[in-house]
């Protein structure tokens, strides 16, 4: 007894009350009904310190960054490189230089497979990535391979959307000079155990990027623990707003990469013959960047590590694992994607009812729910379905939220038969 | 507000339980697929036209409620029909999904389409409900095999 009382004290916790308050989209009515939102998956919500840091921005201290001897310059410039360094301390990475801005975790990866895949992918080597990535984890590295002459191969992924082991140990080879890999399936809601993975492609030699787009928001990320090369993050799946994203890589391999696209404020010198280039991580940030985006960016993570992400994620365990429950228990619907640890989505489909007619008949209940193939195609194919209805949550989310979602599903049920 | 039963109408649910003229057409002289990349629809049409009339159609494909019932009542309503009617049957049907909701429609000449009208309030459905029509229309015209509506 003592032992749960200890634990009752100590356990973290979430006001919902009061971190609901902080979103103003989420006090709305529609179609008559209170707003559910259940679509994070694809964006989430923004608290009211990320639109006033916005707002704040453009109407105190807009300027550009890294130019002006002005005290408007001095401000933008303080509160993007602050920005930068918020997110050093998200990802627990070392030092600022290695945190590139880019405008999503698509631009980081794309960034990634010219800079780096160029320079380093060769006719005969492999690129390995997973059955279960998102389309921007996969095309950029087509693309790479296309130019290269190397190899793209595949990990498979079990009926339960869990990457394939063996598969794993027969893919990785010394030929394989780079894995990329999703922290977080958008489509499934696999956890992958990206430790492990890194310490075996390291194994073999290969450098890892990991797209950790579904995983900033909802767990602790420490870059330094996980030992790889590459993580992308983009900024509006993490309250922050569109627009923005991360590309964190380990300094001496940014260092060794030519620069991504040339122009201003990626430079040192030029003449109208050449030029040379700035130091990290400026070399990778040509042209005026997303100033008002950073520095919401960094609102919204000042944000959320004032929650803690120990209280986030036993609130949304709690949560989703009740909304699994109860959709097991809705006659007809079938779960795509039961993974060994689940993070915040919930992907299904239900007999006879296209997902899409499940989007819309939701809706009108005041749910907003994500229906389609996710920019994850081949994941769809793995499962022989056209698409899927996915409810994906965040903090915010509440047990009345999955109350509302099941009596949407029944109602969808009723109309459809 | 608009309401659910706008959309999903029993004529509709219906054609999308047991879809009519539903399957491969044997001795088809005109063909098209169509395909919605934002949603995942897919439909083929074929046709048997004789003497500038359509005498069988029939449709094989996946998709949700609304494209799958419209692809339904489709068939039922060219089947016997000569092309050029067709097409213009598919110009009414057309105008009527995209006249906005504040503005009255002529649904007579439409028959049992006219059930279609309620998607109108769905902005997002209405590629749904042409995209067969679209696809009819290529297979008609002979145009490029595969229909894009996104």
């Amino acid at each position: 007894m003592a032992g749960e009382q200890a634990a009752l004290v100590t356990a973290p916790t979430l006001d919902l009350a009061a971190v609901r308050a902080d979103f103003p989209a989420l006090a709305q009515q529609v179609h008559g009904r209170p707003l559910v939102y259940l679509d994070n998956g694809a964006t989430t919500q923004k608290p009211r310190a990320v639109i006033e840091a916005l707002v704040r921005y453009y109407e105190d201290d807009n300027a550009n960054v890294h130019r002006g001897v002005h005290v408007l310059s001095e401000r933008a410039t303080a509160a993007y490189e602050g920005a930068r360094d918020l997110v050093r301390q998200l990802l627990h990475a070392r030092a600022v230089s290695e945190i590139v801005f880019t405008r999503n975790a698509t631009e980081a990866i794309n960034l990634v497979a010219r800079a780096w895949g160029d320079a380093n992918v060769h006719a005969g080597d492999e690129v390995l990535i997973t059955a279960m990535e998102h389309h921007s984890n996969i095309v950029p590295w087509q693309q790479l391979c296309a130019r290269s002459g190397a190899t793209l191969r595949v990990v498979p992924i079990d009926d339960g959307g869990n990457l394939v082991d063996e598969a794993l140990d027969r893919l990785l080879t010394e030929r394989t000079k780079l894995f990329a890999v999703t922290h977080v399936s958008n489509a499934l809601g696999t956890v992958n155990p990206v430790a492990g993975l890194v310490a075996r492609a390291k194994a073999v030699g290969a450098h890892v990027l990991i797209d950790g787009s579904q995983a900033v928001g909802h767990m602790a990320v420490d870059v330094e623990a996980l030992g790889a090369d590459f993580y992308v993050i983009t900024g509006h799946k993490l309250f922050g707003p569109t627009g923005i994203g991360v590309l964190w890589g380990r300094e001496a391999v940014l260092d060794a990469m030519p620069p991504f696209m040339g122009g201003g404020d990626m430079i040192r010198t030029v003449t109208l013959e050449s030029s040379t280039w700035n130091d990290l991580p400026y070399k990778f940030e040509a042209g005026t960047p997303h100033i008002a985006g950073a520095i919401g960016l960094g609102a919204a993570i000042r944000y959320v590590r004032a929650i803690g992400f120990d209280a986030i994620q036993s609130h949304e365990a709690a949560i989703v694992g009740a909304a699994v429950e109860r959709l097991r228990g809705i006659a007809g619907l079938r779960l795509i994607g039961t993974p060994r640890v689940r993070g915040g989505l919930i992907s299904f489909v239900m007999d006879g009812v296209h997902p899409h007619d499940i989007g819309t008949i939701v809706d009108r209940e005041g749910v907003a729910i994500r229906t389609g193939h996710h920019c994850a195609q081949p994941v769809m194919d793995r499962y022989g379905i056209p698409a899927t209805a996915r409810a994906s949550f965040a903090f915010y989310n509440s047990a009345a939220d999955v109350d509302a979602l099941v009596g949407a599903l029944e109602r969808v049920r009723a109309i459809m038969g | 507000m608009s309401d659910l039963t706008d959309l999903y109408q029993e004529l509709i649910l219906d054609h999308n339980r047991r879809p009519r003229n539903f399957g491969e057409l044997a001795d088809a002289d005109r063909c098209a697929h169509g395909h919605n990349p934002l949603c995942g629809d897919r439909w083929t049409v074929a046709l048997r036209v004789d003497d500038g009339v359509i005498t069988d159609v029939r449709f094989t494909g996946a998709g949700c409620a609304i494209s799958k019932a419209s692809a339904s009542l489709m068939t039922e309503a060219v089947r016997e029909r000569p092309v050029a009617d067709a097409l213009a049957l598919f110009d009414r049907f057309q105008t009527v999904l995209t006249t906005p909701i504040d503005r009255d429609v002529e649904t007579d000449t439409l028959g049992k389409l006219s059930v279609f009208a309620g998607v109108r309030e769905f902005p997002m459905r209405v590629k749904c409900a042409s995209l067969a029509w679209h696809t009819l229309k290529a297979a008609l015209l002979d145009e490029a095999s595969v229909v894009k509506t996104e």
